[in-house]
């Protein structure tokens, strides 16, 4: 199957992206980052140096120690290694980002190709001005208003957060759509009388989808930053969920005295943000696209 | 006249879409489980009263008659009592809401100007070392949560080296300016009391600056992008070949039409500026609305959820109509009435 001359074409294009890519270190650096924190999130049990820390432990003979050769980041008022935790919570950040990406992303997509393709009938001011509505306020506030309804759990912080994302996704679509379909190839396709489902999802939506994965990757950060803004007052994961924005609140009431137990959770979601931020610069530079 | 047909087409769609937000707000408070009276009143309310008091909020009614209410409520300013403080929901904010825009506004205005030197900055002298320290120091701004910066301030200026208050508006020992307008810098200013003034703009830094942060590298990164761009364009060649003086080139011909998308993503950042104070406020502990809405969110305060929500919807939309008069002033091209393509 690999040998195919269509494989042999992919491979080839993937080749020469990578090596565009790679040109620019910055991007690699952003790469390498999301790659340690996926690595760390998906191997957290074996490679913690206290697994069992993650989630109801109590041991308060060894309750906020500084950082130190046995626990490097030291540990809380529960006597819990920080480090084992973080590795924990760069599980429920990661897990955050790809829900909530993989519940808004296909809605968001399919309102943006058909508000795009109807542009100028009543569909098109149906869906965006919907869009507009969810726009209209800052989404860290709307997806508040959401969870303070429900029980605060991560679940609910996940689905709260979906509802206020996908209208982002919309009006990207939207604007890539609105101009693809007078370019030629659509048009020759629908001369050809081909299915609008052809057209919508067969000729437009390839011609999006680096504009889409672009902003996929910049939303993971986004996402993770919400979600940990969730946790921070309160409305999201809730202990002892070892989440990293519930453990920056938490070891906000001890400053300044035991830093440790804020600071380095803080670190942690930069560092996923980052690498998150710099890979998407990455592929924005890589497909030469200037809306995102 | 161009721009009054497009304020008049702006205000027109900012009604729609509050109007819409307020159908969304008002969906998502009613689709609380459990019974919002019986949590207000507690447990052992007798039935009579519990049922008074959700005759007297409508509850009883069904959904398009109780948000019928509310809208008529809310349009003559009435937004409900608070479940909880048993106060209109009004005057709570109208005693809150000032603190918010004030440190909101101050953050802004640090965003704005400072976003747009360091990326100016950045932008004309591309590639050089200056321009390597904005991007990195912008790229640490746009990926920290304001809550950290908030947190690390608080430690580093606050406590470790004292040079800036850790909570509150105002010092104990001085006096609160009689209320004008609620702002207190405001109100210090038209007293003439220079002492509150300069107190309260002292316990603003800390708050003010860890809100700006983020916003502020999002700006720079935009401006230095867009100059950098424009500095390569022949129109900046031919106006330098022409002979036009190097300082006129650079602010007129080279600074204003690069602020355009600046300025476009201004209202968004001060939405999402809006949006981190709520948790700015919990750290710095500041009076304000955005705590009162923290507070109402945690106790479930239906009333409170949704005007609190409105309100920011309010000033959201209301920052937006003055964003685009200034791009529309940065932009012939609408200013003049021709169509940009979306």
């Amino acid at each position: 199957m690999f040998k195919s001359p269509t494989w042999q074409r992919r491979l080839e294009g993937f080749r020469r992206g990578w090596y565009k890519f790679s040109r620019n270190p910055v991007s690699v650096v952003g790469l390498f980052f999301v790659l340690l924190v996926s690595f760390l999130a998906a191997f957290a049990p074996y490679i913690a140096p206290y697994p069992e820390h993650a989630g109801r432990f109590v041991n308060f003979r060894e309750a906020s120690q500084p950082p130190s050769l046995k626990h490097p980041f030291g540990t809380d008022v529960f006597g819990r290694d920080i480090l084992s935790r973080i590795f924990f919570g760069f599980r429920y950040s990661l897990m955050m980002g790809v829900v909530v990406l993989s519940l808004v992303v296909p809605p968001g997509v399919i309102l943006g190709l058909i508000a795009g393709y109807y542009r100028g009938t009543w569909i098109e001011t149906l869906i965006m001005r919907i869009t507009d509505i969810f726009l209209a306020v800052p989404p860290l506030i709307l997806a508040l208003a959401v969870c303070s309804v429900l029980t605060p759990s991560v679940f609910n912080a996940m689905m709260a957060i979906s509802l206020m994302w996908w209208p982002w996704y919309t009006r990207l679509v939207y604007g890539l759509a609105s101009s693809l379909k007078h370019e030629f190839f659509v048009q020759a396709a629908e001369v050809t009388g081909a299915s609008k489902f052809h057209i919508l999802f067969r000729e437009i939506l390839p011609n999006c989808v680096s504009s889409i994965f672009t902003k996929m990757s910049l939303d993971m950060g986004w996402v993770i930053l919400i979600g940990s803004a969730l946790s921070f007052v309160g409305l999201g994961a809730q202990p002892p969920t070892p989440d990293l924005g519930t453990m920056v609140a938490d070891g906000a009431k001890y400053l300044p005295d035991q830093w440790w137990i804020a600071v380095f959770p803080a670190l942690a979601i930069m560092i996923t943000v980052l690498g998150f931020n710099l890979l998407g610069d990455g592929f924005r530079d890589l497909f030469a696209l200037e809306e995102i | 006249m161009g721009i009054l047909r497009f304020l008049a087409k702006r205000l027109l769609f900012s009604v729609f879409v509050l109007f819409g937000l307020s159908i969304l707000i008002f969906l998502i408070s009613r689709v609380l489980p459990g019974d919002p009276v019986r949590m207000a009143l507690g447990p052992r309310a007798p039935e009579w009263a519990v049922q008074n008091l959700r005759e007297q909020m409508h509850l009883d009614k069904p959904l398009p008659v109780q948000y019928y209410y509310w809208l008529v409520g809310a349009l003559h300013g009435d937004l409900g009592q608070s479940l909880f403080t048993r106060r209109a929901v009004i005057d709570d904010i109208k005693e809150f809401l000032p603190a918010t825009m004030e440190l909101a506004l101050f953050a802004g205005v640090i965003m704005a100007i400072f976003g747009i030197l360091f990326g100016a900055i950045a932008g004309r002298y591309n590639n050089t070392w200056v321009d390597n320290v904005v991007r990195v120091f912008s790229y640490i701004g746009v990926v920290t949560p304001s809550f950290v910066f908030a947190i690390l301030f608080l430690l580093l200026f606050g406590y470790l080296l004292g040079w800036f208050p850790t909570a509150g508006r105002l010092s104990p020992w001085v006096p609160r300016p009689p209320v004008i307008t609620g702002m207190v810098t405001v109100d210090a200013l038209l007293t003439g009391n220079w002492g509150a003034l300069g107190d309260a703009l002292w316990h603003m830094v800390l708050p003010a600056v860890a809100l700006a942060l983020g916003g502020m590298a999002q700006e720079a990164r935009i401006t230095r992008a867009t100059i950098s761009d424009n500095l390569k364009k022949d129109y900046i060649a031919s106006a330098k070949g022409f002979g036009v003086p190097e300082r006129l080139v650079m602010l007129k011909y080279l600074l204003k039409p690069s602020l355009i998308p600046t300025v476009s993503i201004l209202g968004l950042d001060f939405a999402s500026l809006l949006g981190n104070a709520f948790l700015v406020e919990l750290i710095f502990n500041w009076p304000g609305f955005s705590r009162y809405g923290i507070n109402a969110m945690l106790r479930k305060d239906l009333n409170a959820i949704a005007a609190v929500v409105m309100v920011l919807g309010v000033v959201f939309v209301t920052v937006n109509i003055i964003v685009d008069l200034v791009v529309a002033w940065l932009d012939p091209r609408i200013r003049l009435g021709a169509e940009r393509g979306k």
